[in-house]
């Protein structure tokens, strides 16, 4: 099997290399990070004295973690640790309690973000003959922009077309002979069922290969995924925290995926008790930036359940590969690769005065598509006795959680009193979606 | 003017049943009814001789349901006089948002409920009592 690496000595660097860089990186990063307000605090709470107190890589755990909470409550600056003339991007969450959680980059940041998505897409065999092109979301999440940039680097030709619009997806795959598809997993499930309305055979098109990411699926779709199209599907790994994608990516063993060692340092702990677990035990993912300096993030709680791998890789690089992710340790919901928690939807319909106490969300799938419906009840009080109040209100809840979460819900009014109420906690999610 | 009791119920089996046994229960005399229906959930739209006693029996046991002011007028029952009544309305600018009508027997009675956007204008009111139309009250409602 062919296989390309875009650096090769650091891709294949011994343990010990990786090591040392691991241990210089951490110790510029935390010297970087004290320099905002945020970190100064925490370090001086934890009893760390000064950024010399690190001598070896074991010494990061006497840091404690940093959380989504913590991004939140010092929005939108307090993380910031270089001048903000030195910073040239700005990504955002939608801000799940009002509050979005906010990262900044620096040109050199940036730098260092792109060459790893660059060097991740090579590990899955993209060249500079390549044609990619982008179904990810553009703007503020960071899947679109940063696979963008990572292969304009590599030198491919990029098609910025964004997700939607699937007769114009498989026409430029037609016209421009499209190598590389980079979507989601029920995108791509999806498109499959369109072809035949286009009179399209997967043979008239080019495809060798699809990077499929920003929602969980399994190994099953996968593998259903990769004999449909007769092309390897990647599976990568990222989050906004970490600058986006580019965080892990597989190699074309497709055996788990290669964490960016000399770019992070990744823990997995038991998120009970914060314990950090040997490799190969499953808990939450725990992950350190060590190139960015704009906003530096140590010992960040990402909330993926996932393990480490403990063996070797038959593509000769040596960083240690990730599962895929197994669940969360919060009630993030993906919807159609969106990330929304249940408090966001609470937030937007307990503010409708003519909601009642109560309301269930429900998850179900259409095709490939995740539908949300969104169940409310109706508040007695401020019936009017109008259909047209409850079309209204209808429309005027999926006009705010659109708003707010960006995705579009079915909304149903119910009567008061039928939806079902709980002692304790409250399951009001119930995810319908068989697993893809 | 009359007052109707409108409630929300979800479309699915045996809401009109609980409507109708909450009623009961509480010794209402529905006089005349319609389901407007809304897809997911439907609105039934009532006369009933005790409206309030009604309304409060019905949130009392969680419905959502409001009175809504209705216009009701009666007419012997012949042809066209379902048009002549909505060109008076037409004449005067009066938009009805919703309408359901019956015949009483004996008698031959055609009644037309109407909910309508705004108070009826006097000239309207005239126009109908010259047509030979009757506005009916509460009062009406008892004695069908």
């Amino acid at each position: 099997m062919q296989i390309n690496f875009w650096n090769k000595q650091i891709e294949t660097a011994s343990r010990d290399e990786i090591n040392d860089i691991q241990l210089r990186r951490l110790k510029n990063i935390v010297k970087q990070a004290y320099k905002s307000e945020f970190y100064k605090k925490k370090f001086h709470k934890a009893g760390i004295e000064s950024p010399e107190d690190i001598k070896t890589l074991e010494d990061i755990q006497k840091f404690p973690f940093t959380t989504k909470n913590d991004l939140r409550q010092n929005y939108p600056a307090g993380l910031l640790a270089s001048d903000f003339d030195d910073v040239v991007r700005i990504h955002s969450s939608s801000g799940t309690t009002g509050v979005p959680t906010v990262i900044y980059l620096s040109g050199e940041d940036m730098d260092c973000w792109t060459d790893l998505v660059a060097r991740s897409l090579v590990a899955t065999g993209c060249t500079k003959s390549d044609v990619f092109q982008n179904m990810m979301t553009y703007g503020l999440f960071t899947g679109g922009l940063g696979l963008h940039y990572g292969a304009e680097r590599v030198g491919m030709a990029v098609l910025p077309i964004g997700g939607g619009n699937t007769i114009r997806q498989v026409r430029y795959m037609q016209d421009f002979n499209t190598t590389t598809l980079h979507i989601t997993p029920s995108y791509l499930l999806h498109i499959y069922g369109k072809l035949d309305d286009f009179n399209t055979k997967i043979e008239d098109l080019s495809l060798k290969r699809a990077i499929t990411g920003a929602e969980p699926h399994t190994e099953q779709t996968r593998k259903k995924l990769e004999e449909l199209y007769n092309m390897p599907c990647y599976n990568s790994y990222g989050l906004s925290e970490m600058n986006g994608p580019g965080v892990a990516f597989e190699c074309v063993y497709r055996n788990g995926m290669h964490i960016w060692e000399d770019g992070f340092i990744a823990e997995i702990i038991n998120p009970e008790t914060g314990e950090v677990l040997p490799d190969g035990e499953k808990g939450e993912l725990v992950l350190t930036n060590l190139t960015r300096t704009a906003m530096p993030l140590l010992r960040y709680r990402t909330r993926d359940l996932c393990h480490i791998y403990d063996s070797d890789c038959p593509c000769g690089r040596t960083h240690r590969r990730l599962s895929r992710i197994m669940g969360r340790t919060d009630d993030m919901m993906i919807i159609n690769g969106v990330n929304v928690f249940p408090s966001q939807i609470e937030e937007v319909v307990m503010n409708i005065p003519e909601v009642g106490t109560n309301y269930q969300i429900v998850l179900t799938k259409k095709g490939a598509i995740d539908k949300l419906i969104v169940k409310v009840e109706i508040y007695s009080k401020m019936f009017s006795g109008d259909a047209s109040q409850l079309d209204s209100l209808n429309r005027k809840i999926c006009e705010e959680l659109k708003a707010s979460i960006f995705v579009n819900p079915v909304v149903q009014i119910h009567e008061p009193g039928t939806l079902p109420t709980f002692e304790g906690k409250a399951k009001r999610v119930i995810d319908m979606r068989e697993e893809i | 003017m009359i007052k109707q009791l409108n409630v929300f119920v979800e479309n699915r089996p045996g809401r009109v049943y609980s409507v109708t046994d909450i009623l009961t229960e509480n010794e209402i005399d529905i006089k005349a009814f319609t389901v407007q229906d809304r897809g997911e959930y439907g609105l039934i739209k009532m006369i009933v001789d005790k409206p309030d006693e009604a309304r409060l029996a019905l949130s009392e046991r969680g419905f959502a349901c409001a009175l809504k002011d209705i216009t009701a007028v009666s007419v012997p029952d012949s042809p066209g006089n379902l048009k002549r009544l909505t060109l008076i309305m037409n004449e005067n600018d009066v938009n009805i948002a919703d309408v359901f009508g019956f015949v009483v027997q004996p008698g031959n009675l055609g009644v037309c409920c109407m909910e309508i956007h705004d108070t009826l204008k006097q000239a309207a009111v005239d126009n109908l009592k010259k047509e030979g139309f009757k506005l009916l009250d509460s009062s009406d409602f008892t004695d069908l």
